[in-house]
């Protein structure tokens, strides 16, 4: 394999800022870099655009959805109260060519009446044409009770318990674990050591559904299926990926800081806890975000192992079964979309740095 | 360190069990004892029906997937690390962004922009007089429509692929023109070589990926393969077979003939490393 591993440690080393400014070249016109702006903003407007329709979307009504020919916004035909009567505002073209929004008092297939609404006092307008060729006025009206809808019909509270009970521990696991062994390989002497490397990347490459089968079976027999155990305690086991992320961390870390602690008399572990945890702070925190979105997004394991008990399963196999149930209403599903992905997206947003940094390190080592 | 141990238990014996359960009837459920039942699984398996479709489906979408798996997140990193582009963090993040949504609220909501009739797509096609298809109900569009799906997961190929482009020196950016080499020319002849080590692991893990396609197909159209099986994927009918008929045994040897031909797939993608990636550059 051509996976370079156990190489010398100056190879790799902590990329504190990517670097993005270079100094070396002069700047381009100014005409260039707009140009080359606006086509990456182009570019952007397009990937997000489903977004949009997500948003939209989510605060539409019904009618809204089922009228194919209406507008993208959320809006509903206008209505014009007038002396006691509800009034459907159309759009009437008048004969000087300028178009009116108004309520529409008497329909007529010759002639029809009109009220305007900015002075009902005026009393009827008359205008001359068929009031079907007419096109109704809108005016914006979101839905905003379609997320309280979609929360309730999901259970949302419940499903976002249950979420963060599996991300929480889950996290708390693949982290304690991943550095005890990150630290153990990137500090002790092991015997074959690049043997175990080696096979610590060919689980990566592994297809998750090799293990599955015994896996289930164990969880089976020993009751745990039906529970969150399954879910939480193998991460407990360490996972290859965080592992080589951290002891590509470690290798930065200079040796002689740990001699100096056993000098001290420090042990492995008190070595490991005040000399090196400290300093391992932005790896820890990418890997916790890293297992945090993998277990919100996990969909596999949670709905086969949680497939009896709707009352313990995660946001991501819940939004699956509430796709299932109210597939004819996109309003609610995309409502539901929405309070799937927000918590992630603010995490995101508030973390990103880290975040990607870390990626940036787990592309380091080829 | 028994961790060390513990971790490679996890996955060795496991392994072993599984190879063990693809020569037995096993099935979980049942109260008679598993039998041996020797080679009838595999050979039940290289005359599937079902096999062979959802492997051809596999390989078919990822013939046609996995270059854009490469170049989608290579074009928009090549495109972000512009000097001429403001507000590069911004851009950077946002890009990224899509890739933080869960799965399968990114599925729905791609099911509600895609659909025929309600979605964005088609309305916006329908403005410059296109008749958009039904993307998903359509064979001839459910590839595209999928990798347009997966076109929210190319973050993490981005930003890695950022990094590696920003590590290019660009002393041999300022020889190659010197030289008189225009833009495509200096992307062919140095980024690209520069960077195909990170092109390879890109290419790497989207291949484990499509091994393991599953939840988009799944939460798309339940699991129904349509239209006309083009969506049936290997793991979508490893899960039929494990986890709706509970049919143990043969699962773990359909997991056992994909965990065999990840294997061959993947070591011929690093026997070819040799004619196309270099190293010699990475040395940062």
């Amino acid at each position: 394999m051509a996976i370079e591993v156990g190489e010398p440690v100056e190879t790799v080393r902590r990329r504190p800022e990517v670097p993005f400014e270079e100094a070396s070249r002069p700047p381009k016109p100014r005409f260039q870099g707009w140009l080359t702006t606006g086509i990456t903003g182009l570019v952007l407007f397009v990937f997000l655009m489903p977004l949009g329709y997500m948003l939209v979307t989510s605060v539409k009504s019904e009618q809204m959805i089922g009228n194919l020919t209406g507008p993208i916004l959320p809006r509903s035909p206008a209505t014009f109260e007038y002396e006691g009567e509800q009034l459907d505002m159309l759009t009437v073209p008048m004969p000087d060519g300028s178009e009116r929004e108004l309520g529409m008092l008497q329909p007529g297939r010759q002639v029809s009446q009109f009220i305007d609404p900015n002075d009902p006092a005026a009393g009827p307008i008359e205008w001359e044409g068929n009031w079907r060729v007419l096109e109704p006025s809108y005016q914006l009206d979101p839905q905003w009770e379609n997320f309280p809808r979609a929360w309730d019909l999901m259970d949302f509270p419940i499903l976002l318990r249950n979420t963060l009970i599996i991300a929480g521990l889950g996290t708390i696991g693949a982290v304690a674990s991943s550095i005890l062994v990150a630290y153990g390989l990137a500090r002790f002497r092991i015997p074959f050591l690049r043997t175990i490397m080696v096979i610590l990347i060919a689980t990566i490459i592994l297809p998750r559904f090799v293990t599955l089968v015994p896996t289930y079976a164990l969880f089976y027999r020993i009751g745990w299926v039906g529970t969150f155990l399954p879910l939480i305690v193998p991460h407990f086991f360490a996972n290859a990926f965080n592992v080589f992320l951290l002891r590509q961390y470690f290798m930065t870390i200079p040796k002689e800081l740990d001699e100096a602690a056993t000098i001290d008399g420090a042990g492995s572990f008190r070595t490991l806890w005040s000399v090196i945890l400290p300093q391992l702070k932005p790896a820890i925190v990418a890997v916790s975000l890293f297992h945090f979105y993998f277990a919100w997004n996990d969909f596999f394991e949670p709905m086969i192992y949680l497939s009896t008990r709707t009352d313990l399963q995660p946001l991501s196999v819940g939004l699956r079964f509430f796709n299932t149930l109210y597939d004819s209403q996109p309003n609610l599903i995309q409502s539901g979309a929405l309070l799937a992905l927000i918590i992630p997206v603010l995490v995101f947003l508030f973390a990103q740095k880290v975040f990607l940094q870390g990626i940036d390190l787990s592309g380091v080592q080829k | 360190m028994p961790w060390v141990i513990g971790f490679f238990l996890w996955y060795a014996i496991p392994m072993g069990a599984s190879l063990y359960f693809s020569f037995t009837d096993f099935d979980l459920v049942s109260a008679e004892p598993v039998q041996l039942i020797g080679l009838d699984n595999w050979q039940k398996l290289l005359v599937d029906p079902e096999v062979r479709n959802s492997a051809l489906v596999t390989l078919k979408f990822g013939a046609f997937a996995l270059p854009f798996a490469i170049i989608v997140p290579m074009a928009l990193a090549y495109l972000l690390v512009s000097k001429n582009l403001r507000w590069r963090q911004s851009f950077r993040t946002l890009f990224f962004m899509p890739s933080i949504i869960p799965f399968v609220a990114a599925v729905l909501i791609f099911g509600g922009v895609m659909n025929g009739q309600i979605g964005w797509v088609n309305k916006i096609l329908g403005l410059v007089g296109i008749d958009g298809p039904e993307w998903f109900l359509d064979r001839t569009w459910i590839y595209p429509s999928l990798v347009f799906i997966g076109l929210w997961g190319v973050g993490n190929a981005m930003i890695i692929f950022i990094a590696s482009m920003n590590s290019v020196p660009a002393t041999l950016y300022d020889a190659a023109k010197i030289d008189g080499a225009s833009e495509w020319q200096s992307f062919r002849h140095i980024t690209i070589p520069v960077i195909s080590p990170i092109i390879f692991y890109n290419l790497v893990i989207a291949l484990i990926g499509l091994f393991n396609y599953f939840l988009v197909p799944f939460v798309l159209n339940n699991g129904s393969g349509a239209p006309g099986g083009a969506t049936n994927f290997y793991a979508l009918n490893f899960f039929k077979v494990g986890f709706q008929f509970f049919d143990m045994g043969y699962a773990a040897t359909l997991a056992w003939a994909l965990f065999i031909a990840a294997v061959a797939i993947t070591g011929l993608l690093f026997w070819s490393a040799k004619f196309w990636v270099h190293y010699e550059y990475s040395g940062d």
